[in-house]
């Protein structure tokens, strides 16, 4: 009992003096802790602005996915239980999340108000309304549309299926691409910082491999020389992220206050701008530290074999 | 205490370093391991501590067999031997004072323990006022003392020392020679390789003597033998 207290007080004293030299380490090795530093902060910020960039995208793209949908209009012959019957199967087909009966004096009313000064004109024909009762269907999957669509095209007293044919699909080949454009970019500047970073750590470990050589001569273990190097590696990310954070917060912040209000005429948003920045944070302390530990520790592993 | 039994080196280029070697040395020895260079001293040394494999044969240091011994049980081997190197091997960004502490960090020693044990080592070897000094701001004879002052201050049974003199001027060489001496009379194993005739002559111990990988002559109370002017660029 008394030797496990005494060991365990021994691991708390050994790794508390890690932590310590690892904060020592950054100090006495000033430039190159620098250099580390910069090159996480530089990295990260561009990693950051496309994250940034590509969640809008994201989101705003949603925004106009969510607008498609199939209205469907039915025979004027139509009565209340043909209606019914109509909604029961609009509702049965797979991937339909919505449905929505739009009754002819709303349809009207909604076709007046999206033409603006223009839809005047209809106004007269209020009395005389030529448009029929209606559904308005929401796929769960706004690409589901055009499949959802040819399926109601066979439903009995359907008289019409409409929802911007070809439009459509050119939007959502738009969207999907800036995603997947996105993605890559994204996925390719984390390698990039990945291996950048990584690069600047190891050419300021490998001026210090003698060092490691001589701990391990002197009977350091393996473990003993890799912790301090782990808290510097995550000290550096960690430090490295801070900047870029600062910055994206504040150009983001400013960039949604100048847009959001000219944004909101074409019913578009950005992204708030919390608990994206939270977000964003995290991602990046994150990224940070991970890469700045395992640029360090990689980069170790070579001078350990004496 | 230090046993090696046919043990043989031959390098990945070819060089054969090593070609039979079989040695006992007992303890509280102190031992000269002379010859000339590229005899295969420093392989001899190296494979005591285990910087080299041998390739054949095995060696025994205080009972333990280094042959079966794995890698990840280095450490525990080098902590037992004190090695003193011709070049010093001090870690130039730590003080005097922090070099020598660290080799009982390694063990993790109480900070209290090391305190002690750092000062009282560091007083015999005369450096007691120089202990914050970085390496860079004292002389070779200095950083040399801080060197067997790291591989004494655990209190190993063996302390090894590949040419601690290579490097100094004669005059540096005999204080560093006192304490070698000093550490052997207190009972530690010493075992030192070196070119310096004069000191091998004057302070008269064990030599053995290696040349082309074997040992040639091992004598008691022996003298250098062979007349080698030692390399002027620093040998190794």
């Amino acid at each position: 009992m008394r030797k496990g207290v005494f060991t365990g007080m021994r691991k708390l004293r050994t790794l508390s003096r890690h932590v310590k030299e690892g904060f020592k380490s950054l100090g006495r090795n000033g430039w190159m802790s620098f250099a580390s530093i910069s090159a996480v902060t530089v990295t990260l910020l561009l990693v950051g602005v496309f994250l940034l960039l590509l969640l809008n995208i994201n989101a705003i793209a949603s925004q106009i996915e969510d607008d498609v949908e199939i209205r469907v209009y039915l025979d004027k012959t139509t009565d209340e239980n043909g209606q019914q019957q109509i909604e029961k199967e609009l509702t049965g087909i797979d991937r339909v999340s919505d449905v929505r009966f739009v009754p002819k004096d709303e349809g009207l009313k909604e076709l007046i108000d999206s033409l603006g000064d223009e839809g005047e004109v209809f106004a007269s024909l209020e009395n005389e309304n030529p448009l029929p009762d209606a559904f308005a269907v929401k796929t769960v999957k706004p690409q589901d549309t055009p499949v959802v669509a040819k399926k109601i095209e066979g439903i009995d007293n359907v008289n019409k299926v409409e929802y911007g044919k070809g439009t459509v699909e050119k939007l959502f080949k738009v969207t999907d691409t800036a995603r997947n454009v996105g993605l890559i970019l994204i996925v390719g500047l984390l390698f990039t910082a990945m291996f950048l970073i990584a690069n600047t750590i190891k050419i300021t470990i490998v001026s210090r491999g003698k060092e490691i050589e001589i701990m391990k001569l002197v009977g350091a273990t393996n473990g003993f020389i890799r912790w301090p190097f782990f808290v510097e590696g995550f000290l550096l990310g960690v430090l490295g992220s801070l900047v870029p954070i600062g910055l994206l917060i504040l150009a983001y912040q400013f960039i949604y206050e100048a847009v959001s209000v000219d944004l909101k005429t074409v019913f578009i948003q950005l992204l708030p701008v919390y608990p994206l920045m939270f977000q964003l944070a995290g991602l990046l302390i994150v990224i940070g530290a991970f890469i700045g530990v395992w640029g360090s520790l990689t980069s170790v592993r070579k001078f350990l074999k004496v | 205490m230090i046993e090696m039994i046919d043990v043989w080196k031959t390098y990945p280029n070819g060089v054969m370093a090593l070609n039979g070697i079989d040695v006992h040395i007992e303890k509280g020895e102190f031992v000269y391991v002379v010859g000339p260079s590229g005899a295969g001293k420093s392989t001899f040394i190296k494979c005591m501590y285990r910087q080299e494999k041998p390739t054949k044969g095995n060696i025994i240091i205080n009972g333990k067999s280094l042959a079966k011994l794995k890698e990840r049980h280095i450490p525990y081997l080098r902590r037992q031997i004190g090695i003193v190197f011709q070049d010093f091997k001090l870690l130039p960004k730590l003080t005097v004072y922090e070099n020598v502490a660290f080799a009982l960090e390694v063990i993790e020693e109480s900070p209290k323990v090391i305190r002690k044990l750092v000062m009282e080592t560091l007083e015999l070897v005369g450096l007691k006022n120089k202990a914050r000094f970085l390496p860079d701001e004292l002389s070779g004879g200095e950083q040399q003392r801080v060197s067997i002052a790291r591989s004494i201050v655990n209190k190993p049974h063996v302390v090894i020392a590949d040419e601690p003199t290579g490097n100094l001027d004669p005059e540096t060489a005999w204080g560093i020679m006192e304490v070698l001496e000093e550490i052997s009379n207190r009972g530690t194993t010493v075992v030192m390789a070196t070119h310096n005739k004069e000191i091998v002559n004057t302070i008269k111990r064990r030599v053995i003597a290696i040349d082309g990988g074997r040992i040639v002559r091992d004598e008691k109370r022996g003298v250098y033998g062979y007349e080698e002017t030692p390399d002027p660029v620093s040998p190794r």
